[in-house]
Parts: structure tokens; C-alpha cells; sequence
């Protein structure tokens, strides 16, 4: 694994959010599991894990071929099992909601399978012994190419992943709070496929038409799994305060760096998951007050519900219906922000309301407010189709406007969650690999042979 | 002290009197039906006492005889689906204490417990003075009854006793007939469900003299085996035997077994306690209906206890109350003519499945079985539209799936997608359809469907008269070579 060791500290206070299960409580979990016919819980995964058998395998103490199972759909099972809003995935599903019973504990049945698996030494299995010639390059080593490399090189082709950061996992690594995701779990996790042979090159940075260029010439095809760009700033006077930080940098920081200095009383700009988990760290890191504010209401809030309710028993405030207007700061620091309510005027438009002012004491500032898209990266890419900066591409394959390039993940979605990311670098894997006519041969061989015997 | 619930609770919850559970068990008397078989629960007097305490009406002592050696590691079990012991297995053997101890405690409990029935459990060598012997020492020490333990599976067998009695008519008759020439005290003989057809030895302990039987004793067994180290379980240094099976596993065969001793015309009105799995008071129910005069518990008590028994009375006469049975003869038997040979059965019977919409989760569980296990006749295709028929007019389960597969599915983000969720009512595209023209009413589909009173077996009028295989072929139409 890379040169990371983590952190104690990050580790005591970031504890598991959801405990592992013993092998005991497994078993019974996994029992209660009613095996349903074509799963809604299965639909409801983006990458249509076949959960039943997954679970049905854990029931049988056959935990190689339960991990094997989710592996085979998800690539990175272990960390979806841990980093996915399963509320609204999979136990969400659960036909047992309708028979006034707890839904079966997916995720942490999953941790179970994958943990064993790890633990085991278990590798990731091929799926064509045949070396291929084609070489395929992933933009970002996030969890889109990850996905996606897995695939190509699990039926032999030469696959390559780009990162300009130290260390691969994107936001998997970098950006999930380490109460549900620890950094060194998903590098772990990346280890196997690294052991299947997917090259890995960090502090590389592909910005240019002239990077593209190079790459084109070096590789048969591309695929895009660059995610987003920087953080939209808040645009109010005295926003460039050092003290003003982006919620994901912050996070990214005390994942992977010392632990940041967080101050007495901090305000969260942005009511989605991730100013969500940007206030919990704060709260977790010592912050004694620290408020989300928002300029619409609760219904609006791009959070999950689930992420919400664990925001108030960490002890975050919420504040409705608030605009930031400017941010006092004096030679000591950051004094407050002063904000206005906010309501929708006569055209839609939300706005300020005069003289409801006030004055919100706070020494740090978060926000948390949305990404840009990576624009000039991608209008580097000729012939790529993009829509509100989101690349354009057929869902089944991933397949862009331009017949070189592929792509996935928070680039194409606009930024979804982790499971997302992997089903669609899964497809254009196997789309890749149909491209390069290997399920065809395949096909032939296993016909000719069948005749033959 | 010899508590008696049923005497100290005076009614029962529908006002009706609380039941008298008391029996007379071919003139054994017993507080109520519920007694501990010969086994470890029964095997001193102190534990014996301490049933007597929790509610049981008798207890059958641990077979006493000439002391064994035992082994160590004697018990097995089987698990099922994550819970504990669905099935028990042990190769201990008789009682390893002292004949005198073992007697000496029998007379205490029979001093201390007058009320409650002590029955001695026996095996002897098959000698005519041995079996004297023993019926004489056991009635000495105050026995109400004797069972003859011609059943046990395991190493005594092998020394000429137990089950080798047990399976061999002749023998089964001389020896009941050796004890009856002594005893003066009711004997009952403890059959082996080891053998091909159970009557057989339940008729000749009959002509023996045996004034009742119990049944069923354990049933041969291998547990399993450790896949590690590849030992049969239970092991015992590296080896194992073949042990006694019982436990809710064996329920029922021993349900069975009881209803054909019940119905055969020789052994007709011969007593039977009822042994095999009975773990709760609808079990004990079930055994009562097929005709048993009193039931033994060992399995459900050495996994949890003696203070089952507490529930065994309650559970029992609040369904008595209910159905206003006031003594254990007012429904002992109902249920055996009732079981029948097939020939007998009506053939112009007919029900179909019926999906309750409402309740149904969506599981699908009832689709799949029907389709890989029964007639292909339920189809989740209120959607696309229900087509009633054969089975090649409609999806596979396997397209069916493949449609799921290949769907592209997204996470929702709440204030763009809603919320889609197992919360609401379910879709109707989950909810199975039976076609009834196509359905046998096999009954499967309402086993597996994991919600009470979803599916609903339902009879529907064929409009054929009544009639049995039986009379069918016996007059014009019938139809020999055909199945059955």
C-alpha cells in the first residue's frame, strides 16, 4: 500500500458508525433473509448485486463465494458497503418494510463477506486467461475508473490509471467521512486491484489538449473518470478569508493529513451530504457550536433524511431559510457572518429579506455548496459532447460523442454516490471489452468446444 | 409439595372452567399429561424433584439397569437456518450411577412427590431372572409404572438389549411377557422407531401383556460431520457411533408412527404416551389428537429447561378452554380416523391458490416456486398483462431476472428523484397472479409464501360428485396401470 499510516487520533474519534458484525450475529442476519425471487433489492443496486445469494452464501458459511458474488457485481464491494446510502439503495428495497419488520442489514452483512475476503488474503479473480494487446487509459483513479480498469484487466487487457493527487481511491480515499469509510479501508480495498495488474500513475495531471494528445497516441481507447472540480465559492464579501474552506477540503485534510485545527463556533454553508459530513468532523474534531445554514427549507435539503438525523444526534444546528450576506473578520480572525432570512419573491427567485439581518459568531466557515465542473479538462476533449458540464454519453456503455472516449462517474452524473460511479465504469468496462470483440471469441471457443466434446 | 397449575388457576380466559388436565394413563395417575422421558433430564432424584417443582406431572427415570461406563462428547445436533438443535443426537447410554442409589431415590421422590407419577425405566439382560429381579427392586422402591426400554439405538444394542430386543417381535413378546408374569405395577413398552413397520412390535408387546407403549425412541443417526477434520460428529477421540436422533426434527415420523399403533385394529385402545420432538403444547395437542394418553419431553427441556412445562399447561388448557374440551379424553383420538389410507381421499376436491394483494410483500418466493417446483400456473405479469394458460405463452423466471439485470439503476437524490422504497404499498408489478385454470392446489405456493394468511388455499366447486381412488377402481370407469 501507499505511504499512508493514518492517524490515531482521526481513528478514535471517527470510530465505525456501523459496527461490524460477529460472525455469530452474521449468521442470523443472514438468515432472516427471505431470498426473494428477482430482488428489489438487487434492482435497487446500481450495480445489481445479487444480494439473496450473497446473503444466502454468508447463511452457508461459503463466505469466499459470498464475497466472490459481490465482487463480481461491485468491485468495490467493501467500500460500498460501507460508504452507500443504503436507506434509499437496497435495504431501502427490503420487502420486509412491509411486513412491519427491520429490513435485513445488507451493508454490514456485505462488510462481513468483504472483511472476511480481506482478511483471507483473497484476490481478485480473472475472467479470461488470454493476454490482450489493446491499452486502455483511466482518467482519475477514482471509483469510476477504478471500476472500470478492473473489468478491462480482469479479461487481459493493458490498463493504466492516471491521478494527479498521491494517492488512487478519489473521493473513496479522499472525500467519504471516516465514520463510514476510513481512508486506509479503501486502500486496502484498491490493493486487489492493483494485484490484478492495473498500472497506477500518481502526480499526473492531465489538463491540456496537448496531455490528450499524448494519450491518444499511447492508448486505443480513454475512459473519463475525472469527477468534478473545485468547490463553487460563496461570492460575499470576504469569502477569500483563509478561514473560509471548502467542506471537502477539510475532510480530504483530516482523512488524510494531521488533523486539522477546527475552531470554537463553526458555520456550514450548503445543506447536502457532504456539508453534512464536513459539520459531524467538525463536531468530532471539538467545534462546540456548529450550525449548517440554508437558504431554503428542510424539504429542500439535497442531504438524505438518514444523513440528517445522525447531523442532530452529532449535535449539529440547523439553520432555515438563510443567506449568507458577508463575513466579518478583524486582525484575530473571522468574527462572524452576517445573514439575512431569505424567502422566494414574486418571480421564483430566492432573495434577501431587508432588515432581517444578523450577525452569526463564528471563528470558521465552511461551504459546501456544490462542485464545478472539470470545464477545462473536458473542452479540451475534441468532439465530446457536454450538457450544464456534465459529459454526454449512452448509459448502457458509456460511450461519449467522441468513439475514443468513455466515461463515468461524477463527470457524467453530476455527482452521485460511489455506487453509481462503479456500475458506470462496470459498463463501460465490458462495454470496452464487447468493443474489442473478446465476448464474441469467447463465445466461438466455448461453441466450438462444446461441439467438439 | 406437588404444585398442580391446572388445580390452582380456577378459570380460564374465556370463562369457561379451566380444564382438568389430569389423567389416568392405563392406571398410571398423573397430575397432568406431561411427563420427562428417560433420558438426562430424569436422571437423579434431585433434577426429578425439580421438575416435579416446575409443573411436570411425571417423569420416566433414566433407563436403570446394570451401570455403564459412558463415553465423553455423547451429544450432536443439527442446526437449521441459524437456529440451535432442530435435531438432538446422543450415544449416551443407561444410567452410569449405582442400581441401589437409583432406587433409594426413587423411593425418596415417590415419598416427597406422592402425586406425581414415577415411572422406572428398564433394560436388563435378556434373562427371565434379570427381568424379575429388576421389576420387583423398581416396584419396591414405590414405581407407579414400569417402561421397558426395548428402543435405545446405540451401544446397549450391541450387548443384546435395547433396540436388538426391540426390533425382534418374538423377543419384544417373551420379554413383556416375563416382566407382566412379576409386575404388578402398569408396564409399558418403549418402542424402537427403528424398524420397517412399527406395528408389527407394537402388536406383539401387546400380546405380551403390555398394558400401554410409548413411541417413538430414537431414531439411528449421524449428525454430521466436521469439515475440518473430518470427524463424525459427536467425536470422540477422532471417532463417533451412530447415536439416537429426536428433537423437532423427528416430530413427524413419531406423529406418524403413534397414528398407525393408534389405528391398528390388534392394538386398538392399548394406551400410548407419545414421545418424538414435542417441544411446545401444540405439539403435545397434536400427539393427544392422534390418541395419546400422555406425552414425554426430553429434547425442548435439555435446551432450555424444566420451566418450559409452564407454558406446555398454560398453552394447552387456554386452547382446551377455547375449544371447550374440559379433560384430556374430550379430544384424545379425535384426529385418528381422520388419517386415512389415499385410496379413501376425494378425488373431486379441488382448491386453488388465492393471493391476498393486500397483505403480499413482493417477495416473489411463491413465482419461483411454483415455476422450478410445481405446474408453472402463478406469473408476475399483472402488468404486462395477465395471459392465462400454458406455460410457454408466458416469461421464464429467467427473463423475469433478466430484465432486473439489465435495468440502470441510480441512487435517488431526494429533492430530484423521490423517494422509491420498500415503505410504500407494494407495486403491483411484484405482486404474483395464479392462474387458476392451470393450478392443481398443490399448496406449495401458500408453504412458502413467508406472510400468514397471504396465500390462501380456496375450494372452488368442480360440480363432480364425491369420489375416492377407491371406488373408482373398483366400478366401470376404472382405470388400472394409470399413476397413484
Amino acid at each position: 500500500m501507499e505511504n499512508f499510516s493514518g492517524n490515531s487520533e482521526i481513528a478514535a474519534r471517527f470510530g465505525d458508525l456501523h459496527p461490524p458484525l460477529t460472525a455469530q450475529a452474521a449468521l442470523l442476519e443472514a438468515n432472516r433473509c427471505l431470498n426473494c425471487f428477482d430482488a428489489p433489492c438487487m434492482g435497487a443496486c446500481p450495480t445489481h448485486i445479487d444480494v439473496p445469494r450473497f446473503i444466502g452464501k454468508i447463511a452457508r458459511e461459503n463466505l469466499r463465494g459470498s464475497a466472490l458474488t459481490i465482487l463480481d457485481a461491485n468491485v468495490l464491494g467493501a467500500s460500498c458497503s460501507r460508504a452507500c446510502p443504503v436507506e434509499v439503495l437496497c435495504e431501502g428495497a427490503c420487502v420486509l418494510h412491509r411486513y412491519n419488520k427491520k429490513p435485513i442489514e445488507i451493508a454490514r452483512l456485505q462488510r462481513f463477506a468483504m472483511d472476511a475476503f480481506h482478511r483471507a488474503g483473497g484476490r481478485l479473480p480473472l475472467k479470461s486467461a488470454e493476454a490482450r494487446v489493446e491499452k486502455i487509459a483511466c482518467i482519475g483513479a477514482g471509483p469510476a475508473s477504478l471500476a472500470c480498469a478492473a473489468e478491462l484487466r480482469q479479461w487481459g487487457f493493458n490498463v493504466t490509471v492516471f491521478e494527479r493527487r498521491a494517492l488512487p481511491g478519489g473521493l473513496n480515499t479522499y472525500g467519504v467521512a471516516e465514520y463510514k469509510l476510513p481512508a486506509r479501508a479503501s486502500l486496502e480495498e484498491i490493493e486487489l486491484i492493483k494485484a490484478l495488474g492495473v498500472e497506477f500513475r500518481y502526480g499526473v495531471e492531465i489538463r491540456t489538449q496537448a496531455d490528450l494528445d499524448e494519450l491518444e497516441q499511447d492508448f486505443d481507447r480513454i475512459f473519463l473518470g475525472v469527477g468534478l472540480g473545485a468547490a463553487r465559492r460563496l461570492g460575499i464579501p470576504g469569502d477569500e478569508h483563509r478561514d473560509v474552506i471548502d467542506a471537502l477540503e477539510f475532510i480530504t485534510r483530516y482523512k488524510t493529513a494531521d488533523p486539522p485545527q477546527v475552531a470554537k463556533s463553526v458555520a456550514v454553508i450548503g445543506a447536502g451530504n457532504t456539508a453534512i459530513d464536513a459539520a459531524n468532523a467538525a463536531r468530532r474534531l471539538g467545534a462546540e457550536n456548529v450550525a449548517i445554514l440554508y437558504r431554503r427549507s428542510e424539504r429542500h435539503m439535497s442531504a438524505f433524511a438518514f444523513e440528517y438525523e445522525h447531523a442532530k444526534q452529532e449535535g449539529v444546528q440547523f439553520l432555515w431559510r438563510v443567506i449568507p450576506v458577508q463575513i466579518h473578520a478583524d486582525a484575530s480572525g473571522i468574527r462572524s457572518l452576517e445573514c439575512a432570512q431569505a424567502r422566494v419573491n414574486d418571480s421564483g427567485v430566492l432573495e434577501a429579506v431587508e432588515g432581517t439581518d444578523f450577525h452569526f459568531d463564528c471563528q470558521q466557515i465552511f461551504y459546501a455548496i456544490g462542485q464545478s465542473p472539470l470545464l477545462d479538462l473536458l473542452s479540451s476533449v475534441r468532439g465530446i459532447e457536454l450538457s450544464h458540464g456534465r459529459v454526454l454519453v449512452e448509459r448502457v456503455t458509456g460511450l461519449t460523442s467522441n468513439p475514443k472516449y468513455f466515461a463515468g462517474g461524477d463527470c457524467v452524473n453530476g455527482g452521485r454516490e460511489v455506487v453509481d460511479a462503479v456500475a458506470d465504469g462496470k459498463r463501460a468496462g465490458v462495454a470496452l471489452a464487447q468493443a474489442f470483440e473478446l465476448f464474441t471469441t469467447e463465445d466461438t471457443e466455448s461453441t466450438e468446444k462444446g461441439v467438439r466434446t | 409439595m406437588t404444585p398442580n397449575r391446572t388445580d390452582r388457576q380456577d378459570n380460564g380466559k374465556l370463562g369457561n372452567p379451566r380444564p382438568n388436565l389430569a389423567v389416568n394413563f392405563a392406571g398410571i395417575r398423573s397430575p397432568n399429561p406431561f411427563w420427562l422421558a428417560s433420558a438426562p433430564p430424569t436422571n437423579c432424584g434431585e433434577q426429578i424433584m425439580r421438575a416435579f417443582d416446575a409443573g411436570w406431572g411425571g417423569a420416566v427415570w433414566k433407563t436403570i439397569g446394570e451401570p455403564v461406563v459412558n463415553v465423553s462428547s455423547r451429544y450432536s445436533s443439527v442446526d437449521w437456518n441459524g437456529q440451535r438443535m432442530m435435531g438432538l443426537n446422543n450415544i449416551e447410554l443407561i444410567s452410569d450411577r449405582p442400581l441401589a442409589v437409583n432406587l433409594r431415590e426413587i423411593a425418596e421422590v415417590k415419598r416427597r412427590y406422592p402425586r406425581n407419577a414415577v415411572i422406572a425405566s428398564l433394560m436388563v439382560e435378556s434373562k427371565r431372572e434379570a427381568w424379575h429381579t429388576i421389576v420387583a427392586q423398581a416396584e419396591d422402591a414405590g414405581a407407579d409404572g414400569l417402561e421397558l426400554n426395548f428402543g435405545c439405538p446405540h451401544g446397549m444394542s450391541e450387548r443384546g438389549m435395547g433396540s436388538a430386543v426391540g426390533q425382534v417381535p418374538e423377543y419384544t413378546e417373551m420379554i413383556t411377557a416375563w416382566v407382566k408374569e412379576k409386575a404388578r405395577a402398569p408396564v409399558i413398552v418403549k418402542l424402537t422407531p427403528n424398524i420397517s413397520d412399527i406395528r408389527v412390535i407394537a402388536r406383539a408387546a401387546k400380546r405380551g401383556g403390555a398394558d400401554a407403549v410409548s413411541a417413538i425412541n430414537t431414531i439411528n443417526s449421524i449428525t454430521g460431520i466436521d469439515l475440518d477434520t473430518l470427524t463424525p460428529r459427536p467425536n470422540v477421540d477422532g471417532k463417533s457411533s451412530h447415536g439416537g436422533y429426536c428433537g423437532p426434527a423427528v416430530k413427524p415420523i413419531a406423529l406418524n408412527m403413534v397414528q398407525q399403533v393408534a389405528a391398528d385394529a390388534e392394538t386398538a385402545g392399548l394406551p400410548i404416551s407419545g414421545i418424538g420432538g414435542i417441544a411446545t403444547w401444540k405439539d403435545a395437542a397434536e400427539f393427544i389428537l392422534l390418541g395419546c394418553g400422555t406425552v414425554q419431553v426430553c429434547t425442548a427441556a435439555m435446551h432450555y429447561g424444566y420451566r418450559i412445562v409452564e407454558d406446555l399447561i398454560d398453552g394447552l388448557s387456554n386452547w382446551m378452554a377455547e375449544k371447550g374440551y374440559s379433560s384430556i379424553e374430550d379430544f384424545r383420538g379425535l384426529v385418528v380416523p381422520k388419517v386415512t389410507e389415499w385410496k379413501h381421499l376425494n378425488l373431486s376436491y379441488k382448491i386453488v391458490a388465492h393471493i391476498d394483494e393486500a397483505k403480499c410483500i413482493g417477495c416473489e418466493l411463491c413465482y419461483i416456486a411454483c415455476w422450478d417446483g410445481a405446474h408453472q400456473c402463478i406469473h408476475v405479469d399483472r402488468v404486462s398483462g395477465p395471459e392465462d394458460g400454458h406455460v410457454e405463452l408466458h416469461a421464464t423466471p429467467a427473463s423475469v431476472e433478466a430484465v432486473t439485470r439489465a435495468s440502470i439503476t441510480v441512487t435517488p437524490i431526494p429533492k430530484l428523484d423521490g423517494s422509491a422504497n420498500g415503505h410504500g404499498a407494494t407495486p403491483l408489478a411484484r405482486i404474483p397472479r395464479v392462474d387458476e385454470t392451470e393450478c392443481v392446489g398443490c399448496n406449495l405456493c401458500s408453504l412458502v409464501c413467508p406472510v400468514e394468511n397471504c396465500i390462501t388455499m380456496v375450494e372452488v366447486a368442480t360440480g363432480k360428485t364425491a369420489e375416492t381412488w377407491a371406488e373408482r377402481s373398483s366400478g366401470e370407469c376404472a382405470a388400472p396401470g394409470r399413476e397413484g
